[in-house]
């Protein structure tokens, strides 16, 4: 690795002065992205602030209301062995379970595993191929490439690149919102709003902007929470990122739905809400599978395929049906 | 103290970044770590940039933990920091600062092997022997994750209690993943961790 200072933060207001400041300043939390990163120079920070020690931001905790409030630095692992995240939000404990291996469970935080960047090859070429998101203006290997891993949504001449986050697939699925603490005091932003897609500055993962700092996020109790699944599907059984994935919630009368929720993993630079599905979803029985199915495919008619990834468009569809019924079955 | 790149560390890294210093943009001095390992306090100085893997090979020479992938991918450099399994490959010695490592040099008890090394050595749970401290140091931890309750991606009934009683073969599998073993000693892994788990 290139060398690098490291100083520790105990005080929020200082750690968010200290990141306004200093465009060479990146927090480390697990740092379980940020080493590979730096490891493939795919981030080369000159200064790293250690946010490990700063007060209250590893709790998980329950809301009046009944939702669900987890630090940005409590554990991947925690979160999952949580008792009442187990029972009450099934497809987050679930989409936490289905990431990384026990080690890096045990080491990467919350506010660090959505902050996670692509796992694109190209742009974690270690020697640094064409990529906008590393080298702005340098072009995309990966639209003409490789790509069977990439984008069918969303995509844009700069970027083909995913997301490879299971938890904020679950996260976008629920409508989570991320409480971030900036120069200008808390804001929160809704789940669906924190990732970006590529447009011509695929470098910008998110919204965040500098001397922000997430300390939460919080999950609203819903019916659909409670009845949720999170389905993966990948080229090996375990120790893998997604192909595509599927986070899926739902609500019923007796057999019939009421309200649907379901986002998608793998499929682009942000988890991917089907809106149209949820749309269509309403008031169709959960027996009906060709109902469910035509349902689905209402948000598949603007899919963009590259050349390697075909595919995905007929898994996705099948992921999220498969994972909807196994939603279903909970309810 | 010294920068220069020992031969024979394996640390490919430590050669590129001579470049990095000769710009002199950031010469970034060693600072020192409290930590205790394998029940001993020790203090190391270490570059920020040191793993806790290097610095517990080329500070401690202890070079029983393994250096493979270097990426967070294979699990041979797994250790205890305060209790919980983790990849010192991934991790920062220097924020290491008043923990507790336990490497595989530790594990043993008053000369005694722990019931896991005895077991992999009864089962055959390696062959060329690389991944095996990983191995080892993986499952001693992911024996007490599922003594404490922890779920998997393979526990079919998330709401209800985890017991070691439900620590099946395919638990076992799931809750192992993060540790490769190229000479595909899996099978036997498993029987090793199986018998483990059966006395204790």
């Amino acid at each position: 690795m290139h060398p690098f200072a490291l100083s520790r933060a105990d005080d929020p207001a200082k750690a968010i002065a200290a990141h306004a400041h200093d465009p060479q300043l990146v927090f480390i939390a697990g740092g379980t992205d940020l080493i590979g990163l730096m490891k493939d120079r795919a981030a080369l920070p000159e200064r790293l602030l250690d946010i490990n020690g700063l007060p209250n931001m590893a709790r998980i905790d329950a809301l009046p209301e009944g939702g669900l409030r987890i630090g940005a630095l409590a554990r991947m692992s925690d979160v999952a062995a949580d008792t009442e995240v187990r029972r009450r939000f099934p497809v987050v404990a679930e989409a936490l379970l289905f990431a990384a291996s026990g080690q890096l469970r045990n080491m990467a935080s919350i506010g660090g595993n959505i902050m996670q960047r692509t796992r694109c090859a190209y742009f974690r070429d270690e020697i640094g191929c064409r990529c906008n998101k590393r080298n702005q203006g340098s072009g995309c290997a990966a639209l003409r490439g490789l790509n069977r891993n990439h984008a069918i949504f969303g995509w844009s001449e700069s970027c083909v690149a995913t997301n490879p986050s299971d938890l904020a697939v679950a996260l976008a699925a629920m409508d989570a919102v991320v409480i971030v603490l900036g120069k200008t005091g808390e804001r929160l932003i809704p789940f669906t709003d924190f990732h970006r897609l590529p447009g011509s500055t695929p470098q910008r993962d998110n919204v965040l902007d500098r001397g922000d700092l997430i300390v939460a996020i919080e999950v609203p109790a819903t019916v659909e929470a409670h009845a949720s699944h999170y389905l993966k599907v990948r080229d090996r059984a375990s120790y893998e990122f997604a192909l595509v994935s599927a986070a899926a919630g739902v609500a019923t009368d007796g057999r019939r739905i009421r309200s649907a929720r379901i986002a998608m993993g793998g499929v682009a630079h942000k988890p991917w809400r089907l809106t149209a599905a949820e749309t269509g979803l309403r008031g169709i029985s959960l027996d009906d599978i060709d109902g469910l199915r035509s349902a689905i495919a209402a948000s598949f008619t603007d899919a963009r395929p590259l050349a390697h990834n075909a595919f995905k468009v007929e898994l996705a569809q099948r992921a999220a049906l498969r994972a909807l019924q196994t939603a279903g079955a909970r309810t | 103290m010294s920068r220069t790149p020992k031969p024979g560390s394996g640390d490919a890294a430590t050669d590129k970044t001579s470049s990095g210093t000769a710009t002199g943009k950031s010469r970034i001095e060693p600072v020192p770590v409290n930590l205790t390992v394998n029940g001993l306090a020790r203090t190391i100085t270490v570059e920020p940039r040191m793993t806790l893997l290097d610095a517990l090979r080329e500070k401690l020479a202890l070079t029983g933990t393994k250096k493979a992938c270097d990426r967070g991918e294979c699990g041979a450099c797994t250790v205890h920091v305060d209790g919980r399994r983790v990849l010192s490959c991934m991790t920062l010695a220097a924020m290491m600062e008043g923990k507790k490592i336990k490497t595989i040099e530790g594990l043993e008890e008053n000369g005694m092997l722990h019931p896991l090394q005895l077991a992999f050595i009864e089962h055959d749970g390696f062959q060329c022997g690389f991944c095996t401290s990983g191995q080892i140091m993986s499952g001693v931890a992911m024996i007490e994750e599922a003594k404490a309750g922890w779920p998997s991606a393979a526990t079919a009934d998330l709401g209800r209690h985890f017991t070691l009683a439900d620590l099946s073969r395919a638990e076992i599998r799931e809750r192992m993943s993060g540790n490769l073993c190229r000479c595909a000693c899996y099978p036997n892994i498993v029987d090793a961790v199986v018998e483990a788990v059966a006395r204790s």
